[in-house]
């Protein structure tokens, strides 16, 4: 696949709010390549710079150092009138949605339309086709008060895409909706990507989002990009301690602390964590070769995930047995299986 | 009863002319202050069109006008008059001044309606390659209209107290009469008719201008 926007050695600082302050570094040093087609997500809590990243992609914001290049185009480095043509290529929905309450459902899709000049009937064609699309073809004339959060999100990725651009920025686009909804409005992120080809970039908190979506993942702390990957990677071999945490929300990991020590007084023998991955082997194997040898076990924490399509598992076991014989049955389970005991 | 027959035809000329007065001086000023107001607003930090000088120029501009008692400025905008519209005194000279006054006092109004307005509407404007002069046409006055319309409203009632005191320079108005022949002569029937029509004026905008914030907000 072809790079299709590239960051190269980028910072973003905001100068200090008041006289004497300190300067503030939003974005430090971030180099990204993002793939045509890809969905790409960028992880990281509050403040960790990546809504201030994704400003500086479609040049909300100017980088203060740094290049950015959408395909060929150094967009970067242009300004005014030509900047303004590469960001009708360039798609992007909100929290908040940021629709416009002066217009109508219709009118606000079509507002994209008008900045690039699109004649009123082919406007009028392309409006019915887009709401057809996100499922909101008989809501054209209401106003977006009267749509419940994730109809006005339709609305918003319906605007996003009506200049038919080949990149969508999705910023924290389903942090205000509830569980139920964010699954609706991902689908449809998801058929954006499939059906359009439209390259997608979403930041967010949620892991969910990230799991159900991303092919790949960038991890964001202070403005620094601690780790990329693709999801199933990052998420199964986290590398840094702040993708541990967050890994840690969506795949119910190694038990820690406070749960660590309520599982020790619960069950008596030692605790081992399986981790396995649909490249190995399967849980099945340690469980058999502990049964083969004798020993008993009690399943006491985890489970097993499906991150981007693909099974992970981790599950912690009490296991009951003479010590030499337990280590035998778990020495040497084969490939794709690791076995760890908690100390 | 009589009295109020006879002075009947002076009290509707007059108020003819103030309505004139207010129409016209909230035309210029309304325009003038949407304008200046505007541009403090995409001027400020921040700003779509950000220009520090600017905005510092304009707030000096209206925070110097503003405070200044009209009837002061009235007198002291007499030699700009002259050149503006040909004289210092009489009705069009009154406007003039007026239109001055309102357009920083609605300048302020305005910008504060703006500064109200979500930044994401903006930014998803901009967001979509609209150019900083189209996004004011077409998001930053639509989304606010509603807001705008009520500090309009709020405008042309001091505008209405404005009008009072062109007599001052020789203009005429429902306020004028008011002083000339209601105060000056005693009579408190031309006191009261005139204020009793100020008061009915005022209502009538005021309502005028609820209907149509309601309407344009839809609520």
């Amino acid at each position: 696949m072809a790079q299709h926007i590239v960051l190269d050695r980028v910072s973003k600082r905001f100068p200090p709010a008041k006289r004497g302050g300190e300067e503030i570094v939003a974005v430090d040093d971030v180099s990204l390549a993002i793939e045509r087609g890809e969905v790409f997500g960028i992880i990281g809590y509050s403040g960790a710079g990546k809504s201030t990243l994704v400003r500086l992609i479609n040049q909300l914001e100017p980088v203060t150092s740094g290049s950015i290049a959408i395909g060929e185009v150094p967009i970067s480095e242009l300004r005014g009138r030509r900047l303004r043509e590469q960001q009708t290529g360039i798609g992007m929905i909100f929290q908040r949605f940021n629709l416009l309450t002066s217009r109508t459902v219709a009118g606000n899709v079509a507002y994209p339309l008008e900045v690039t000049g699109v004649a009123r009937a082919e406007r009028r064609r392309r409006v019915a086709e887009l709401l057809d699309f996100v499922g909101l073809a008989g809501r054209a004339d209401a106003y977006p008060e009267q749509l419940s959060g994730g109809q006005q999100q339709r609305v918003g990725i319906a605007r996003a895409l009506a200049a038919s651009p080949q990149i969508l920025l999705a910023d924290e686009a389903t942090s205000a909706l509830d569980p139920e909804t964010t699954g609706e409005v991902l689908d449809l992120l998801a058929r954006v990507n499939r059906e359009l080809g439209v390259t997608i970039v979403v930041i967010t908190h949620e892991m969910e989002v990230v799991t159900r979506i991303a092919d790949r993942v960038a991890v964001m702390e202070a403005g620094r990009v601690v780790e990329t990957g693709t999801t199933y990677d990052v998420f199964t071999r986290p590398q840094t301690a702040v993708a541990r945490r967050f890994v840690q929300t969506v795949v119910r990991a190694l038990p820690e602390g406070d749960d660590l020590a309520r599982l020790r007084a619960k069950h008596d023998g030692r605790l081992f964590t399986i981790s396995f991955t649909d490249e190995g082997v399967s849980e099945a194997r340690v469980f058999s070769a502990l049964a083969a040898a004798g020993v008993d076990f009690n399943l006491v924490h985890g489970g097993v995930d499906d991150i981007q399509g693909r099974v992970y598992g981790l599950l912690t076991i009490a296991v009951r047995g003479e010590a030499d014989a337990v280590d035998r049955a778990l020495d040497g389970i084969g490939e794709g299986v690791t076995v760890e005991e908690q100390r | 009863m009589s009295e109020i027959a006879g002075i009947l035809p002076d009290l509707l000329e007059q108020t003819g002319i103030m309505l004139w007065m207010v129409a016209l001086s909230l035309v210029l000023g309304g325009v003038g202050g949407l304008v200046i107001g505007t541009a403090l607003y995409v001027t400020r930090r921040g700003g779509i069109l950000q220009q520090g000088a600017l905005w510092w120029v304009l707030n000096v501009l209206v925070n110097t006008f503003r405070p200044i008692p009209f009837i002061i400025l009235l007198a002291a905008l007499q030699p700009i008059g002259r050149v503006v519209v040909g004289k210092g005194i009489g009705t069009e000279y009154a406007v003039f001044a007026i239109a001055i006054a309102a357009t920083f006092g609605i300048a302020r109004i305005v910008e504060q309606n703006l500064v109200a307005l979500p930044a994401g509407v903006v930014e998803a404007a901009r967001a979509t390659g609209a150019s900083p002069w189209r996004i004011i046409r077409t998001v930053i006055i639509p989304e606010t209209l509603g807001p705008l319309v009520l500090g309009f409203t709020f405008a042309v009632i001091a505008i209405v107290d404005m009008s009072a005191v062109a007599g001052l320079v020789g203009g005429e108005g429902l306020g004028n009469w008011a002083v000339t022949y209601g105060y000056r002569q005693f009579d408190e029937v031309v006191t009261w008719s005139a204020l009793i029509v100020v008061v009915i004026v005022v209502q009538l905008i005021q309502a005028l201008g609820n209907a149509l914030a309601r309407r344009i907000m839809r609520r």
